[in-house]
């Protein structure tokens, strides 16, 4: 696992050191809220409606089981013995003191990691594909890329103050489990006719007030000139990016109005400037960082227990089909942990259960784990022959539910259970929803099925490329959800269409009940799933399931 | 005429632990909502909001909130509120952890 090198070892700790005497200080009254606002942002802690919120950075979703362990020691010692694991492969912890944060901050940096710039107009953590290292698909680990930008990026001087927040999301295979085309800046590994390794640029995109697909600047960047290039994009924003307004502030509002033929000739221009800058240190720092994601030495023993039990055990069968992917080794499986039990809060877990996860990565993982910003657990690299003993000691943990994928594995984000900002509640939709297709034991029969949940416009729930997405707003001072229909987060993105008017808090469930009934009788074939049928249908009849009353008026 | 000023509360977050606190009429920060001071001039409100900013050693964040008055005191109006009086409906924590009336307050 890549490990900090003195630098940031020094830096984490000095801002540590700081952050340690600015809690003082505003205990002790020397400081205002006003003035300590922003030095508490900056270090990941929020005021949120219960309680403050502590917000740390996973980078690329990365963990090893002491880093994981660490987790568990700070939910125990200073929270309430969870944690909750956010799409942005950060986690939260929603009960922390003001006080026990300098010694929450500690902690981490005891395990290199930090809450830094997890806010604020800054590059923020950049999030890659949870599978990567392990994926079959894959062309190359991206995680290498991701973490030279991370070092590049951090307290970066002239990217300090951006416009507005800015997301980098990488993924190094065809298949975008990372949602590469909803950040500022999405690279998606791809090869040349040659078979060179280098990246599609895609900039512009986001979710939020104006969700946008990003658009292509490059086809075809080589994999050397990442580094200038991103700082190329970053200058040109920094450049145009409005800062008059807040919500016109991204990137992808500069590249509506700037064009994207302009806005890619002023890239492309700008990097040309500063290209020769870049010495090739930056590519001497990724030799060195690649060395550090070296795959693990895979082992070679029999995987008969694995078949044996697929044969033998239904609810083991069950869990291979819908929580297993392909590994690059064939003897290897990626497991994904659904942290979405029926009923459970998605994201969150235990610290009893981040122990087992930790143990199970030591013992079955080769030390691996990474967080997806689907909200589950990975362990990247399980050899098939010791599937059956992770199942086993997941199920005791309560976290073999066999449903990645499917209609209960959503995302939600903590809506107006924690949230300042959300406009309604998102986490008690997303469990009535799966409980509910639990009682009808229907998730199988409808297969891949994404819904996203956000609690407010923010969209940090992804609502918009859901299959289903669904978007918790305040109308006249009551709850009420929009439903967007037909969004798609991967490499055929696209942004959900708006069903009709929202749903009352006790509406939503009976409402997707019907949207997915709908779905079940208008399907080719169980293999055409809710995506499929609805590109090819179209929303009509989605909407007549939705709004019944219309149909029944227009038929009078 | 100007339209009829809707009743408020001053509410915050308590300093160190951040759970939701509200100004009481005898100057103190009350766990709960129905011992708050219910506001019903809109000048009145102003001057509270202004002394509760100022003890930012004791509370973080200080708003005025909707509220009306109920039989044990003032009561929240709007979801949000009636939510920041109980905590997250995922988990019993937050306030409706605690019995009512053992807070201490701030
Ligand atoms: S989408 Fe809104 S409610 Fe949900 S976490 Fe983001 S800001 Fe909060």
């Amino acid at each position: 696992m890549y490990k900090y090198n003195d630098f940031d070892e020094a830096f984490v700790r000095t801002r540590v050191a700081q952050f340690s005497q600015q809690v003082a200080r505003r205990i002790d009254g020397s400081l205002t809220e006003d003035e300590f606002k922003p030095l508490r942002l900056m270090n990941g802690l929020y005021l949120q409606l219960h309680a403050y919120m502590l917000r740390v950075a996973i980078p690329y979703g990365t963990l090893d089981s002491r880093k994981m362990r660490q987790l568990a020691h700070i939910a125990d010692t200073w929270d309430k013995g969870y944690g909750h694991f956010t799409t942005r492969q950060n986690i939260q912890y929603n009960w922390p003191k003001l006080s026990d944060v300098p010694a929450i901050l500690g902690a981490l940096a005891d395990v290199e990691m930090h809450a830094i710039q997890t806010s604020g107009n800054t590059v923020r953590n950049v999030t890659a594909d949870h599978f990567a290292g392990a994926a079959a698909d894959e062309i190359a680990d991206p995680r290498p890329y991701a973490e030279l930008l991370r070092q590049w990026s951090t307290d970066h001087p002239e990217f300090q103050f951006l416009p507005r927040k800015f997301k980098i999301a990488i993924t190094g295979a065809p298949n975008d489990r990372a949602v590469t085309k909803a950040h500022d800046i999405g690279l998606r590994m791809v090869t040349n006719a040659a078979g060179e390794p280098g990246f599609e640029v895609i900039v512009g995109g986001g979710l939020g007030r104006t969700p946008l697909i990003g658009q292509t600047v490059r086809e075809f960047l080589p994999e050397a000139d990442l580094l200038p290039y991103v700082e190329a994009v970053l200058s040109v924003y920094n450049l145009l990016g409005r800062r008059d307004n807040k919500f016109k502030a991204r990137i992808k509002i500069t590249l509506h109005e700037t064009g994207k033929e302009e806005l890619s000739r002023m890239i492309e221009e700008r990097f040309e400037e500063i290209r020769g800058s870049f010495s090739g240190a930056d590519q001497a720092l990724l030799e060195e960082i690649r060395a550090a994601f070296a795959p693990p030495a895979f082992k070679t023993a029999p995987t008969d227990a694995h078949y044996a039990a697929q044969a033998r055990d239904p609810a083991y069968r069950a869990w291979a089909d819908t929580n297993l992917a392909r590994h690059r080794n064939a003897d290897y499986a990626i497991v994904t942990v659904s942290l979405k039990a029926h009923g459970a809060t998605p994201g969150d877990a235990s610290s009893a259960q981040m122990r087992v996860l930790a143990e199970l990565a030591e013992t079955y993982g080769h030390d691996e784990l990474r967080i997806s910003h689907e909200q589950n657990v990975i362990l990247p690299h399980v050899h098939k022959g010791d599937l059956p003993a992770v199942h086993a000691a997941l199920k005791a943990a309560g976290l073999a539910t066999a449903n990645v994928g499917l209609i209960s594995d959503i995302i939600a984000c903590p809506g107006m259970d924690y949230c300042s900002l959300a406009t309604a509640r998102s986490i008690p939709i997303a469990t009535q929803i799966a409980e509910r297709f639990k009682e009808l034991d229907l998730e199988h029969e409808i297969g891949p099925m994404k819904i996203k949940i956000s609690g407010c416009i923010n969209a940090c729930g992804h609502h918009h490329v859901g299959h289903i997405g669904i978007l918790g707003l305040d109308r006249a001072g009551v709850e009420n959800y929009q439903i967007t229909l037909g969004g798609d987060g991967t490499e055929t993105a696209s942004i959900g269409e708006k069903a009709g008017p929202g749903f009352a808090y006790d509406e939503v469930v009976p409402a997707i009940e019907r949207l997915i009934s709908a779905y079940l009788e208008t399907r080719l074939e169980p293999a055409e799933t809710f995506l499929a049928a609805f590109r090819r249908l179209g929303p009509a009849p989605f909407k007549a399931a939705l709004y019944p009353e219309e149909g029944n008026r227009n038929a009078a | 005429m100007s339209r009829r000023f809707t009743p408020k509360v001053v509410t915050a977050n308590a300093l160190i632990e951040g759970d939701v606190v509200y100004l009481t009429e005898d100057d103190r920060w009350s766990r709960h909502h129905h011992e708050a001071e219910l506001i019903e001039d809109e000048a009145h409100a102003q001057m509270r909001l202004l002394s509760a900013q100022a003890q930012h050693l004791l509370v973080v964040g200080a708003y005025l909130a909707d509220a009306k008055a109920g039989p044990n005191g003032p009561e929240p109006t709007h979801f949000r509120e009636t939510f920041r009086t109980r905590g997250p409906s995922n988990y019993a924590h937050g306030k409706q952890a605690k019995t009512p009336k053992d807070g201490p307050h701030v």
